[in-house]
């Protein structure tokens, strides 16, 4: 259902890391380290600055795939990967997109399951790649049924 | 001064157990994250697709998981971060979060990471790459 859209991936979009939503980033998984959101403690660390949490990426813009359209309900978060060449920093700009891997479907104990990977990818200014994060999303045949309508 | 560099293979990081998931946590991680699914939130929801309570976002348990490594963060950084979703956290559990060192290569550190709730069971399992400078 998904194999055609193995490869396709959405633009570029510029994101800025930005100070606030690091803040409450951080405060939200309970990780209240001042190395995310106190100047003083950037300044002091190797980093000179602060940096963001490493599932932070979820918050940034991926621009949208064509074609690919998910369900908003239903589907199941079945594995999450990140890969970092260094940290995130914070205010820093980096441009982001996303791709779809890869499509399998395997016969479980509930049916015919699709497992959709996408990879998220965000780069800084001169192209290099910083962090690549995968999805692997779990869609059920009910909601493939959905889908197919 | 706690350090990582000189963790021995099959130490573990010291235990987060983390309180009780509250309602209010999960809209925060909702607001924060811009995750708004339902199933997170609203009850009605949660049980029209089959869920007997509104459960944690992955992300949210992952996202604590990681700071078992935050204190860290002048010795090195996270370089890969796995994780497989394993069961289902719900309001008011419990959950426990663990790291153990599993092998050591010159400045890479590689870590089982585990999120338990109060019956021991895993909601979440995975594998850390540490990176030291």
């Amino acid at each position: 259902m998904f194999k055609e859209q193995i490869g396709k991936h959405s633009s570029k979009v510029k994101n800025v890391v930005e100070r606030g939503a690091v803040k409450k980033f951080a405060e939200a998984i309970g990780d209240l380290h001042p190395i995310y959101f106190d100047e003083e403690t950037g300044q002091k660390s190797r980093y000179k600055r602060n940096i963001a949490p490493p599932t932070f990426p979820r918050v940034l813009d991926y621009g949208v795939i064509e074609d690919l359209h998910l369900p908003n309900k239903g589907l199941i978060h079945g594995e999450q990967t990140f890969h970092y060449k260094r940290p995130l920093f914070v205010g820093e700009e980096i441009n982001c997109y996303s791709q779809v891997k890869n499509y399998t479907e395997k016969k479980g104990n509930f049916g015919e399951m699709g497992f959709l990977v996408v990879e998220n990818v965000g780069e800084d200014a001169a192209g290099n790649v910083i962090f690549n994060a995968t999805s692997t999303v779990i869609i059920s045949e009910a909601v493939r049924k959905v889908l197919a309508k | 001064m706690s350090t990582i560099t000189h963790l021995q293979v099959g130490e573990l990081l010291k235990d987060v157990m983390l309180e009780p998931v509250s309602r209010i946590a999960l809209i925060k991680y909702a607001g924060a994250s811009g995750d708004f699914n339902p199933i997170h939130t609203i009850d009605d929801e949660a049980a029209k697709a089959g869920l007997p309570g509104i459960i944690a976002h992955g992300m949210w348990t992952m996202g604590n998981l990681a700071k078992l490594f935050t204190e860290y963060y002048e010795e090195g950084f996270i370089q890969d971060y796995s994780i497989r979703f394993r069961n289902m956290v719900f309001l008011n559990d419990v959950i426990t979060l663990k790291g153990i060192l599993k092998e050591k290569q010159g400045n890479i550190l590689h870590f089982d990471v585990v999120a338990l709730n109060q019956d021991e069971k895993e909601v979440l399992k995975g594998d850390v790459v540490y990176h030291l400078y």
